[in-house]
């Protein structure tokens, strides 16, 4: 290869050798060939080594937008196919084919031996000849970003801030909603670069490796970050796009900064829920505006994003509006400019297909929101719970428990830890229609915190104490089927009748002999749902009772005195029938338990109270007699 | 189409003014003001209780040789004024009632904007466009 004397002197010397190597192949570069060839071998390659890295110059001649057959043909004939690695020979052999291929010649070496263009390769940077090449077509706007003025360490960060802002904004430590660390260090970049980077998406046919996780959190930090990290920005990004559901052809990808990525929309609906735990209810103007305002950003421009996001102008916004908005929040602070009308993908119609399918599930645990009659909504809370559970972050670490049957009693009982609380949220909002604003919320919750007095935790001690043992053998022997016709009901579980559950204690000793602890645990179990019944809130050890109970429920439905494993298969179509039956029983029963747990609570109430009036009446009393005692004297 | 479109709030303070030919703008806010007077005026003969749109369309206010103006007046007492050229015979009542309406309308939105302060100066960009596509082109 014949070379002038540019920079570079050693990989010229190398590709001069490499050049004898290929077949004293002599390729014509000019000046402006030269430089840049010798620029993108050393981007490529830290100088050091002698041979470019074969991810990233794979990256670069993706980045070229040719097609993978061109790509691999390019690679063969350059000769790194033969000698196994790109030399300086074969990068610039290959680059040299890239902008033929890129002009409309075939990949020969014959094309390359005319004069030719600079190989184009998309987003990269600050060169003039640097090619957004044909940007996204959904704006159809060739931006020249300002580059010249763009620094390649501010690149960087900008392509990572902008790899992440798109990506992953919860990654970023954001604990007030904008946050995106490297932000602020980003100079404005226009719109146009989302675009182009788009551009380079819909190009590329070829699946990309995800190396977005490598890239994800990892700072600038790696020596070849500049092409690097260029190429792979975009490829996190399609990696992301091709998990996301929304498929639409290759023109909107996930490069778009105006498309929500999965995390960003989690955690959009997280922050909502934070706002305002009805995830189908609005957040009012004022809340919204307090929250946002957080965000620091200047009161027009905030004004503006409001106005964009709330398309139907009720000063409310709707899930939907509301991660359009945010998103939009988000964007403004990773330096993009706001568009004057709101883009395609942030409106609500189009997110609320997006948002509500994995919203639904959560919506199921989390709120309720419809007054659900209990038997239904412990059919729904199990489709959910069987269905969805990777979905929802709350309780995410409740579900992890497995979906095994054997442990399925124990995840029932852990998810019931948080059940009880949502339905009496819900059973408080029952009658109600959906409340439309926070502020009807908060009374509820205020109302849901007047009923149960007291927190969680207690049953806890018992529940593990059963769940760690006997209670699973206990669900294990009462059969699958048994099991998975019962489990729907516990859910909405609520407090047996303390009597029941202790009556059954016995009986359910009884009929699982096999089991070396159930007495003494029975024992346990008694006594210690006893003292909570009468210290606690009526919700948390109702769960156990009612799973010991449904047990019991189940046990005489059989005959109480058969063994368990006998009866076993008698339970079995037993149990269809029954379900429905028990079901209806069931639901009645829980209301008539709640009401009498409410009972309960005020009858202690009251009961202290009168205490405490007693002892007031009798400081009166006292004092009285002191007064009389005294009086006479100071009449004196 | 309108030569100038103003709000004014209830303080008699301008929201939001806009006119077209950009040269001639101290003109229309003059006449803008003074048209304030007759806008009380006919508020104030109007009595109590204006529910009604058709009472909150106060026609026109006066004419003059160039242009006439038109008001109109919404129940929490922000007036809109609009200024159109005389020359302009093509422009019916009702066209106006509905440019009107509009207006009123894009006014609602911004209010229901929890980052706007009801007296604030309107700069929301909605607004503009739509006051823009009300205006006359000026070539």
């Amino acid at each position: 290869m014949e070379q002038g004397p540019a920079g570079g002197s050693g990989p010229a010397a190398a590709a001069a050798a490499a050049a004898a190597g290929t077949g004293g192949l002599l390729l014509p570069l000019s000046e402006t060939e030269q430089q840049r060839y010798s620029e993108l071998f050393s981007r490529c390659c830290p100088p050091p080594e002698a041979a470019a890295g074969g991810s990233s110059v794979g990256e670069l001649f993706r980045a070229s937008q040719l097609p993978p057959d061109t790509l691999h043909q390019i690679t063969e004939v350059c000769g790194a196919k033969r000698v196994g690695y790109f030399g300086p020979a074969q990068f610039y052999i290959a680059l040299k084919l890239i902008a033929a291929a890129q002009s409309g010649f075939p990949v020969r070496i014959e094309s390359i031996k005319n004069e030719l263009p600079l190989p184009r390769f998309m987003a990269l940077k600050n060169d003039t000849e640097v090619r957004y090449g044909t940007p996204a077509e959904f704006h159809g706007v060739k931006f020249q970003v300002p580059h010249a003025t763009l620094e390649k360490s501010s690149y960087k960060r900008a392509d990572e801030g902008e790899k992440q802002e798109p990506k992953s904004p919860p990654m970023s430590p954001i604990c007030s909603p904008p946050a995106s660390p490297s932000t602020y260090q980003r100079i404005a970049q226009s719109y146009g670069y989302g675009k182009a980077r788009s551009g380079l998406e819909q190009q590329h046919g070829a699946p990309y490796e995800v190396r977005h996780s490598t890239h994800q959190q990892d700072g600038p930090s790696s020596g070849n970050y500049g092409a690097k990290s260029a190429l792979t920005c975009s490829t996190p990004n399609r990696s992301l796009s091709v998990e996301r559901e929304q498929q639409d052809s290759s023109s909107q990808y996930s490069d778009d900064p105006w498309r929500i990525t999965e995390e960003q929309r989690d955690y959009y609906i997280n922050q909502f829920r934070s706002l305002q735990p009805d995830l189908n209810a609005f957040i009012s103007g004022s809340v919204a505006k307090n929250f946002f305002t957080k965000s620091k950003l200047p009161i027009p421009e905030l004004s503006h994003i409001w106005e964009l996001s709330d398309v139907d102008c009720d000063g409310a916004l709707t899930l939907p509006e509301f991660c359009a908005a945010f998103h939009l929040v988000v964007a403004r602070k990773n330096g993009y400019q706001l568009p004057e009308t709101l883009p395609e993908t942030l409106l609500p119609e189009y997110l609320q297909a997006a948002c509500l399918k994995p919203v639904r599930d959560c919506a199921l645990f989390d709120s309720y929101s419809e007054p659900l009659p209990s038997s239904q909504q412990t059919r729904d809370f199990s489709r959910a719970e069987k269905s969805s559970a990777e979905e929802v972050p709350d309780n995410s670490a409740l579900l992890q428990d497995g979906k095994k049957d054997d442990k399925q009693a124990v995840k029932v009982s852990t998810t019931l830890k948080t059940i009880p609380k949502e339905f009496q949220h819900l059973t408080v909002k029952a009658g109600k229609e959906n409340l439309s604003y926070s502020s009807t919320s908060i009374e509820d919750a205020m109302k849901k915190g007047e009923e149960p007095p007291t927190p969680p935790p207690r049953p806890q001690k018992s529940h593990s104490r059963a769940s760690s043992l006997d209670l699973n053998k206990i669900f294990q022997q009462n059969t699958q089927a048994v099991r998975s016709g019962w489990l729907p009901p516990p859910p909405p579980a609520l407090p047996p009748r303390p009597s029941v559950s202790q009556t059954e204690q016995p009986s359910e000793v009884e009929l699982h002999p096999q089991m070396n602890r159930p007495p003494s645990q029975a024992e346990e179990n008694s006594s210690a749902k006893k003292e909570v019944v009468l210290a606690q809130p009526p919700s948390k050890p109702a769960r156990r009772k009612l799973r010991t109970e449904a047990q019991g429920l189940e046990t005489p439905e059989l005959s109480p005195t058969i063994n368990v494993t006998s009866s076993l298969p008698a339970v079995k179509p037993h149990l269809p029938v029954q379900k429905q039956s028990s079901k209806q029983k069931r639901a009645i029963q829980t209301a008539i338990r709640k009401n009498k747990e409410a009972n309960a609570v005020l009858a202690r109430l009251n009961s202290e109270l009168q205490q405490q009036l007693k002892e007031v009446h009798k400081e009166r009393i006292a004092l009285e007699t002191q007064l009389e005692q005294l009086r006479p004297v100071t009449v004196l | 189409m309108a030569v100038c479109i103003a709000v004014i709030a209830k303080e008699n303070y301008p929201l939001y003014i806009r006119s077209v030919p950009t040269e001639n703008e101290l003109k229309f806010h003059y006449t803008v003001h003074t048209s304030l007077d007759v806008v009380d005026e006919k508020i104030s003969a109007m009595g109590k209780a204006l529910v009604d749109q058709r009472e909150l369309y106060l026609g026109l206010l006066y004419p003059t040789e160039d242009y006439k103006v038109y008001g109109y007046v919404t129940n929490s007492k922000v007036k809109f004024v609009m200024v159109v050229d005389s020359s302009n015979t093509a422009l019916r009542d009702n066209e106006i009632r509905s440019m009107f309406r509009k207006l009123h309308n894009s006014y609602t939105d911004i209010m229901c904007n929890p980052f706007y302060n009801p007296g604030d100066r309107i700069h929301s960009r909605a607004f503009d466009t739509m006051v823009n596509s009300m205006m006359m082109q000026v070539c």
